[in-house]
């Protein structure tokens, strides 16, 4: 009967944090400073998250997804890394603030990250029962045993059936790999689960199963989730809110919506434009000309005017500011000055 | 039980990459075969009587049916010798290798995990070491502490830690900037937890390596200072200590230096094959 009871333990869930936004970030900036330049990754971004809600980060490759999620886990490297802000607070705790025991308290627990290649993501080293286990052993202080019965539910969860919790990482094949880290990363029920592109290094049918089962168990946990992707097709099928970013900067944010239905920045515009057409398969590619700044460059007026069709010489002079447009919904564009400014997109 | 047979599949993994290489194969049975005879050795030979006994009437006797490898100028036994000899070469390559592995992959792989200017200090330092010639630290220690078997093992041992450390820093260099190393301090595990769990146990197969060929390296060096009287004291019958005793009588009598030499070679091959098989059976790129 004791044998029993040990099995049914149930992992704690952790205090659920009562604020409004379970993540609260304030003019974050993060540089790299190296031998021979600095490189500002990312200038100054504001970003909050409500509970249960889906933020999707989108952007292209180099303009600062990562490290800004990085930083909400203090894990950038420092040096040659250097982060400001005038707050992040992870549920109601500031990050910058916290010392190094309180944030390994933190991470996994309150706030954990599903990482981009779930090939190079696992241990080789160790079966992934036991890899599961290690983030029970570390937050809820159970026993190997404990730990790896607590696992086994957790693969059972993500769909693995339990016995196979004994075998090696190289034993699975990529979408197994990527349900495994999943796994891992909801392990100690966290309030906030960062998603780094969690399945780029998948094939389509697997990501639609992996997104599904994100989805299900951010209902099933209430997790507010960061979903990090280039794919704008994932941010519609799994976001509430979405943010797009552009060299450092959050150039639009808004509902899904409002920036989907109603987009405002001509950078946006740009990536819906850049869309394969599906109704037309013989029509052109339509990219946005140019590329992504050189990021040790700092800019005296917006960094995407010179790809932009609608700059005009204000553009490369003046910052942009923000502009509320709604309640949910802003831009950073000097262009929304003029009352009558209007970008064109094209709808398909 | 299940758990048991899955990790038996891993492990023989690594023993059929093994098996494939008869050399490795032979080697590895060699050396069981030298380890039963020193443990055997040590309870068949009585130490007083049949290793160290002065016995006049017995000098200089060729190989015979009574004396298989023939007696030295004090009518010792050479066969019994030669084998009660094989655990002090043995228990000085294991301990010396042991004590520069522990010390030097732990002093390397911290230095690498650490980073940055402590790294570099650490590296210097280790680097130091390097640059004093292994003969000179041996006559050091053992004109400092006398010579000893220990004091033998602790010299070896030294000479071998930078060797080590580099070799563990190289290793864990390559390791520490995985993503499973990024994903485990995003779990919240402390860096020692992460050293030791997840960077050492993923580095560790070059240094095993290395530490199988170490062994014959320090068997060989403690046969040479044996036999330039830095190493284990005379009466004891270390293999390059019995060659120093036999070489007055080379000419005349070879076998004396023949089979404690052949017995340093054929432990050395056989070392030296194991870590040639292990290195292949080891090495991720070579695993079919």
């Amino acid at each position: 009967m004791k044998i029993f009871e040990r099995k049914n333990i149930i992992v704690q869930q952790p205090e659920i944090f009562e604020g409004e936004y379970v993540l609260d970030v304030e003019d974050l900036k993060i540089r790299y400073e190296t031998d021979d330049a600095v490189v500002y990754a990312v200038n100054g971004i504001d970003l909050k998250l409500k509970r249960k809600q889906t933020l999707g980060l989108v952007g292209e490759t180099g303009a600062g997804k990562t490290s800004t999620v990085l930083a909400l886990l203090k894990l950038i490297p420092t040096p040659p890394g250097v982060v400001e802000a005038k707050k992040i607070l992870v549920n109601g705790k500031d990050v910058m603030t916290l010392s190094d025991k309180e944030l390994q308290h933190i991470r996994g627990n309150e706030i954990a990250m599903v990482f981009q290649d779930p090939m190079t993501s696992l241990d080789p080293v160790y079966t992934v029962g036991e890899q599961i286990a290690e983030s029970y052993m570390i937050h809820d202080k159970l026993s190997k045993k404990e730990a790896l019965e607590e696992a086994k539910k957790m693969l059972e969860i993500v769909g693995i059936p339990a016995e196979r919790s004994t075998d090696f990482p190289y034993q699975f094949s990529g979408g197994m790999k990527q349900r495994v880290v999943i796994a891992i990363a909801l392990a100690c029920r966290p309030n906030i689960l960062i998603a780094d592109e969690p399945t780029t290094a998948l094939d389509v049918t697997i990501q639609s199963q992996v997104l599904d089962l994100m989805k299900k168990l951010n209902e099933q946990y209430q997790t507010s989730t960061i979903m990090i992707t280039h794919d704008l097709g994932i941010v519609a099928e799994t976001c509430d809110e979405v943010a797009v970013m552009y060299a450092g900067q959050i150039v639009e944010k808004g509902t899904l919506e409002d920036v989907f239905e109603n987009t405002k920045h001509p950078y946006t515009e740009g990536l819906f434009n850049s869309l394969p057409n599906m109704n037309d398969r013989n029509s052109k590619l339509n990219p946005i000309k140019g590329l992504i700044p050189d990021p040790t460059i700092v800019f005296a007026g917006c960094p995407f005017a010179e790809r932009c069709r609608y700059a005009k010489e204000k553009c490369f002079k003046q910052k942009p500011t923000v502009k509320h447009l709604s309640e949910s919904h802003q831009v950073k564009c000097l262009r929304y000055d003029e009352v009558d400014f209007k970008i064109e997109r094209a709808l398909k | 039980m299940k758990k048991n047979h899955k990790k038996a599949k891993n492990k023989s993994l690594i023993w059929r990459q093994f098996k494939k290489n008869k050399g490795a194969v032979i080697g590895l049975i060699v050396f069981c075969i030298i380890v039963v005879i020193a443990i055997v050795s040590v309870i068949v030979f009585d130490f007083d009587a049949d290793i160290t006994a002065v016995k006049a009437a017995d000098r200089l006797l060729p190989p015979s049916k009574e004396h298989w490898f023939g007696t030295d100028n004090l009518g010792r036994d050479v066969f019994a010798r030669v084998c009660y000899g094989a655990q002090y070469s043995l228990l000085i390559g294991v301990v010396s290798v042991i004590i520069s592995v522990v010390f030097g992959s732990l002093v390397g792989a911290f230095a690498a995990f650490v980073g940055g200017w402590i790294e570099t200090i650490i590296m210097r330092l280790i680097e130091l070491l390097l640059m004093i010639p292994g003969i000179l630290l041996v006559i050091m220690i053992v004109y400092t502490f006398g010579a000893s078997i220990p004091n033998l093992m602790l010299a070896l041992g030294l000479s071998t830690v930078p060797h080590f450390a580099r070799n563990a820093r190289a290793s864990v260099l390559t390791v520490r900037n995985n993503e499973y190393i990024e994903a485990s301090r995003a779990l919240g595990a402390s860096e020692l937890s992460i050293l030791f769990k997840h960077v050492l146990p993923n580095a560790i197969s070059p240094i095993l390596v290395q530490a199988t060929s170490r062994i014959s390296g320090c068997i060989i060096s403690a046969a040479g200072y044996s036999f330039l009287g830095l190493g284990v004291p005379s009466p004891l019958p270390e293999w390059g200590a019995m060659l120093s005793d036999g070489r007055p009588f080379i000419y005349n009598y070879p076998y004396l230096e023949i089979f404690p030499g052949l017995a340093i070679m054929i432990t050395v091959l056989a070392i030296n094959q194991i870590g040639d098989g292990l290195r292949d059976a080891l090495d991720p790129k070579l695993k079919r």
